[in-house]
């Protein structure tokens, strides 16, 4: 069969829902970088972040389209290729990096700068799809294990030192997409548990409550279980594990963690801190999206968002303008907008006749939903202040660009489908 | 369950982001409270207070600017610290420190560094500011009195506490109000309207422009002057008449109401509660407890009247008709009064009549009298309370509604007084006797005395007391318009005026001696015993020296009560007093020297230091000591400056005070 004109068979859902994140991105955006302007200015100015990020957004319409126009096979055939290029981009930012804030993530050319972490994620996504959809692989098989995870591992060591914890911890959801093809479910579940003791240690900074709760939960595991099926010395082991763990997690807190960083989980665990210093990005945050009422204060009314109390607004911090400008009906119209094209997505992937498109399906919802869920969660002070943008609205052209290259990756694949039979 | 796990993950994320953006914006409100407070500068116009005149014109209260020095941590750099506090007169230590506690207030917001400079220290420091980056000046108003008595009728300005933010939203911390005095009961025509605007701010605390255009702004308006009905001359001379002794003066034009003077004594500077030292004075004179020179006796010091209450007791007894003015009874230096009780009597015995009995103060008569009045009815319950209404027509045994804060309402006892008091009843007028001669259970205060003298004068009538007469802009309160008429017919005050004239005249009259050549006064004498608790036990103390009068006889300018605490008896103190403060008003000018220098010297001290455990004795002098200090400080300050400024500072445009809701 000839291959359709893709606006056929492209998923225009998705890509309405794209276009509406964008565009109230921009207008939030433009009414966080207010106020740092003095008199009247062209929304054409490129000076300042709005004109800046509408030139973003221009240049992702070609950029866009020359995805969709390719080949779709090109970016299973290529992927290796990719990774590797990926691998070298990030690996180059050691001899060749701009350091801007103590982070050594940018290239910079001329005016603007490029950060390669974005497109890495696109890049880990196909290389893991290609890998996962040979026939060979099995999950189950703990070599095949180890070397996906080296897949995902290899781009988070050449992140982690630069450093860029953020952009590292989005590569923890392919553990999701591993699992969603055939991981063992126990690796999910010690990293759920691992949060829980974290947490329970931090909070009550004490290992033995912790110990203890363990204790009592196996103890009652292991005595409503057959006879035939307890196993003393798994029990045994599992508890000395969580021991072990609930210890080293408050040595490595009160040693190996510096200040800023316990600041920042103390914040959330609601213990004393400083407003005026390390508990500043967040009490300004949460009064900016408090002070939003129902319906927020209207656009380009924001009386903190004016003032330019929120650190960082326009990067990582800008759901604070949708929340003081449109209240909680904006809040809620964003976070549906978002909750729809993921859920879109993992839909999508499902129907794909192709694992390599499941695979990579999969792994764009599950990228778009971390980033999506540790942003906001940050912002509203649930999760520890971390730099993760929140896709399509975040001031940046690199992280626009690699969000939209790994969406329409995924739209083209999509719609290639009917090609695929 | 491989392919539920991520969208059930996201659905659960969602929600629970949504639960906490909702907690944020629709139940939690403190988000709110907080984005006004560091977004929103709050700036306030305050106007100027309303200047204060005596009736005569004579200007009392003004303003007087005072500076104090702010700074904005963050902004101070490379000054020359050694310069800075010479200029200022302070040490670095204190520098530093204050430093210190700017910062840790806020870097960037500013504080006060030091409060209200006068204008010699402002002028200096003026000059030399732009050498000092991070200081400015912030100009405030400060009361700036033209006299140095009057305290308790001016009250003070303070700023200020929680309750009164939490009562009225007016006020913001940081606010001044006015307490005590009429700067309290014409706080808010004295202080106008503030203004207000509200400004949008940035996070470095810069004005970014109005808020909502403002649309919520607010002009502010300019405080009234207003005129007291004080004579200054005469509480001035009150208030020296009255040194070295506790008690109050209060004079009424009987015609109008209005209060000449209000005399509290003692009492301190009214400028001793302004500026730097504020709160030092304030502490040392509220610190004295047993003198309580904060407390105003004219108004708040319930006395029993004593003898000037007998007038009282015959109006009633005149009225309900069981005497007439040539009703006699005989006195046998004294009377007896059911079994085995016997009052003294000192009015030199025989058989007495009203006219004599005013002048001679005869307590046989007018407890038989009394006891008449009460008799009339078969019930003493209806008796009392007859009696006792006829007593309420003046006013008495209730707050009189005159336009100070403080009042007491003393005391007139009824029929329920006594049947709380006696309740398986068994009591007579025999036994309530003590009544008609002041004693007993009627307590009155220096005020009521005056308003009830002022009544006698215009013969059965009252205007309300009151210390306002004009409000620049404004009508006073209607109340103090309106006539108050006494169940007492006017004719009965006759015999009793005439009798009055006589303690004057009457070679035998209580107050013989004290007369003004070409002034008839009508006056009555009173001496009241009292008792205080001292180390738990009851001990009676010298008896208090009152007196009432009123001149001239025709057409009475002014009423006046005079209450000297353990005077030992009328004429010794109050009398003099009275005498003087009338003639002070009528002449303008003294002749009896003899009294004023008598009185001017006289001194009490040895009487009131026995209220005071031995060991307090020390510190009361040292007390009193710092006090003397402080005034002889301020005033030295003040005349130095009035040396330079000759002028009182006429008003300026409005004082701009930047109030910071965060603080």
């Amino acid at each position: 069969m000839k291959n359709q004109g893709v606006s056929g068979y492209i998923d225009w859902l998705s890509v309405i829902i794209y276009i509406a994140l964008v565009i109230m991105g921009w207008f939030n955006i433009y009414s966080s970088s207010l106020s740092n302007i003095e008199g009247d200015t062209s929304i054409f100015d490129f000076s300042q972040t709005y004109g800046k990020q509408l030139l973003f957004i221009l240049c992702t319409i070609p950029l866009v389209l020359s995805v969709l126009a390719m080949e779709a096979k090109f970016f299973e055939k290529f992927s290796t290729v990719i990774f590797i290029a990926s691998l070298v981009s990030l690996a180059g930012l050691f001899l060749f990096g701009k350091t801007i804030a103590g982070q050594r993530c940018w290239y910079a050319i001329g005016n603007f700068t490029l950060q390669p972490s974005e497109f890495a994620k696109a890049a880990t996504a196909l290389a893991l799809a290609k890998y996962l959809s040979d026939v060979q692989v099995n999950l189950k098989d703990v070599n095949r294990q180890i070397q996906a995870l080296m897949i995902v591992g290899l781009p988070v060591l050449l992140i982690l030192p630069q450093p860029d914890p953020g952009s590292a911890l989005i590569y923890s959801i392919f553990f999701f997409v591993l699992f969603r093809e055939g991981l063992p479910a126990w690796y999910i579940i010690t990293g759920f548990l691992a949060i829980a003791i974290f947490i329970l240690t931090l909070k009550y900074n004490n290992p033995f409550l912790v110990i203890a709760i363990a204790t009592v939960i196996l103890a009652f595991i292991y005595f409503r279980t057959r006879n035939a099926e307890r196993n003393i010395i798994a029990s045994l082991m599992i508890l000395a594990a969580v021991t072990a763990f609930s210890f080293s997690v408050n040595y490595v807190f009160n040693n190996v963690f510096k200040q800023h960083h316990r600041d920042r989980f103390n914040i959330l665990l609601g213990k004393e801190v400083n407003l005026k210093k390390e508990g500043y990005n967040t009490d300004q945050s949460e009064i900016a999206i408090g002070s939003g009422g129902w319906i927020g204060k209207g656009y380009l009314e924001g009386t903190q968002t004016k003032g330019g109390f929120v650190p960082e607004q326009h990067t990582d911090y800008i759901f604070t303008t949708v929340g003081e400008e449109w209240g909680f009906v904006g809040s809620f119209v964003v976070i549906c907008l978002f909750v729809g094209l993921i859920l879109r997505i993992i839909y999508l992937a499902e129907r794909q006749k192709t694992k390599f498109s499941r695979i990579y399906g999969y792994s764009v919802a599950g990228i778009l939903f971390i980033h999506f869920f540790v942003n906001i969660a940050m912002v509203v002070g649930v999760f520890p202040t971390i730099g993760v943008p929140l896709p399509f609205f975040s001031y940046g052209g690199s992280g626009l660009w690699g969000f939209s290259i790994l969406l329409f990756i995924f739209l083209k694949l999509d719609a290639n489908k009917i090609n695929e039979w | 369950m491989r392919k539920v796990l991520l969208p059930t993950l996201v659905i659960a994320s969602a929600v629970l982001l949504l639960v906490r953006i909702f907690y944020l914006q629709i139940i939690d409100d403190t988000n709110m409270v907080k984005s006004v407070n560091n977004a929103i500068k709050i700036k306030y116009d305050y106007p100027e207070r309303g200047y204060v005149y005596d009736r005569n014109g004579k200007l009392l209260i003004a303003n007087q600017p005072s500076y104090d020095i702010m700074v904005v941590p963050r902004d101070v750099k490379n000054i020359d610290t050694t310069e800075f506090c010479n200029l200022l007169d302070i040490d670095k230590d204190f520098f530093l420190k204050r430093m210190h506690k700017a910062k840790v207030y806020s870097p960037m917001l500013p504080s006060v560094f030091l409060p209200q400079l006068n204008k010699l220290e402002f002028a200096a420091f003026q000059e030399k500011i732009r050498k000092f980056p991070g200081f400015y000046i912030q100009k405030r108003a400060l009361r700036d009195y033209q006299v140095d008595f009057g305290a308790n009728i001016f009250g003070y300005i303070t700023q200020v506490n929680e309750n009164i933010i939490k009562k009225n939203h007016y006020y913001n911390s940081g606010d001044l109000i006015g307490m005590q005095g009429i700067e309290q009961s014409y706080e808010e025509v004295l202080r106008g309207q503030k203004g207000v605007k509200y400004l949008l701010r940035d996070k470095f605390n810069r004005e970014i422009g109005p808020y909502k255009d403002g649309k919520f702004d607010t002009i502010a308006k300019q405080g009234k002057d207003i005129t007291l009905t004080i004579d200054s001359e005469l509480q001035k001379y009150g208030e020296e008449l009255m040194v070295n002794k506790w008690g109050g003066i209060v004079a009424i034009e009987p015609k109008t109401g209005e209060i000449l003077s209000l005399v509290s004594a003692p009492s301190y500077d009214p400028a001793l509660l302004v500026g730097r030292q504020r709160s030092k004075n304030y502490n040392l004179i509220n610190e004295d407890k047993i003198a309580k020179p904060m407390y105003d006796r004219g108004l708040l010091a319930e006395y029993p009247p004593g003898s000037p209450f007998k007038i009282l007791t015959g109006l009633v007894a005149l009225q309900e008709g069981v005497i007439s003015d040539s009703t006699r009874f005989s006195c046998h230096h004294g009377f007896s009064y059911g079994r085995g009780r016997f009052m003294k009597c000192h009015c030199g015995g025989g058989s007495q009549q009203l006219h004599r009995a005013i002048y001679q103060s005869c307590n046989t008569f007018f407890s038989q009298s009394y006891m008449r009045t009460i008799n009339k009815y078969k019930d003493p319950a209806k008796g009392v309370d007859v009696w006792a209404s006829h007593l309420k027509s003046f006013g008495l045994g209730d707050f009189m509604g005159y336009d100070l804060p403080t009042g007491r309402r003393g005391n007139i006892p009824t029929s329920k007084t006594y049947k709380r008091v006696y309740p398986n009843g068994g009591w007579r007028s025999t036994t309530i006797v003590s009544n008609a001669i002041g004693q007993g259970e009627v307590l009155m205060t220096p005020i009521q005395l005056a308003n009830f003298m002022a009544t006698v004068a215009n013969k059965g009538y009252y205007y309300t007391p009151h210390i306002i007469k004009k409000i620049k802009g404004d009508a006073i309160n209607e109340k103090f318009r309106k006539k108050h008429i006494t169940t007492i017919e006017p004719r009965y005050f006759n015999p009793i005026i005439s009798g009055m004239a006589d303690v004057y005249k009457q070679p035998s009259g209580t107050a013989a001696g004290l007369g003004v050549a070409g002034i008839e006064i009508c006056g009555k004498t009173g001496t009241a015993e009292n008792f205080a608790k001292i180390n738990g036990k009851r001990v009676k103390l010298q008896d208090h020296s009152i007196f009432v009068a009123f001149a001239p006889r025709e057409n009475p300018k002014i009423a006046i009560a005079v209450f000297v605490e353990n005077g030992y008896w009328g004429k010794r103190w109050a009398g003099p007093i009275a005498t003087l403060m009338i003639e002070k008003y009528l002449n303008k000018k003294i002749t009896r020297f003899d009294f004023e220098k008598r009185m001017k010297e006289g001194s009490l001290k040895d009487q009131y230091a026995k209220l005071y455990p031995r060991k307090h004795q020390d510190s009361l002098s040292v007390i009193s000591k710092k006090i003397r200090d402080s005034i002889t400080r301020e005033k030295r300050k003040t005349d130095s400056l009035n040396g330079k400024f000759k002028q009182p500072i006429r008003k300026e445009n409005t004082i701009d005070t930047i109030s910071n809701p965060t603080q």
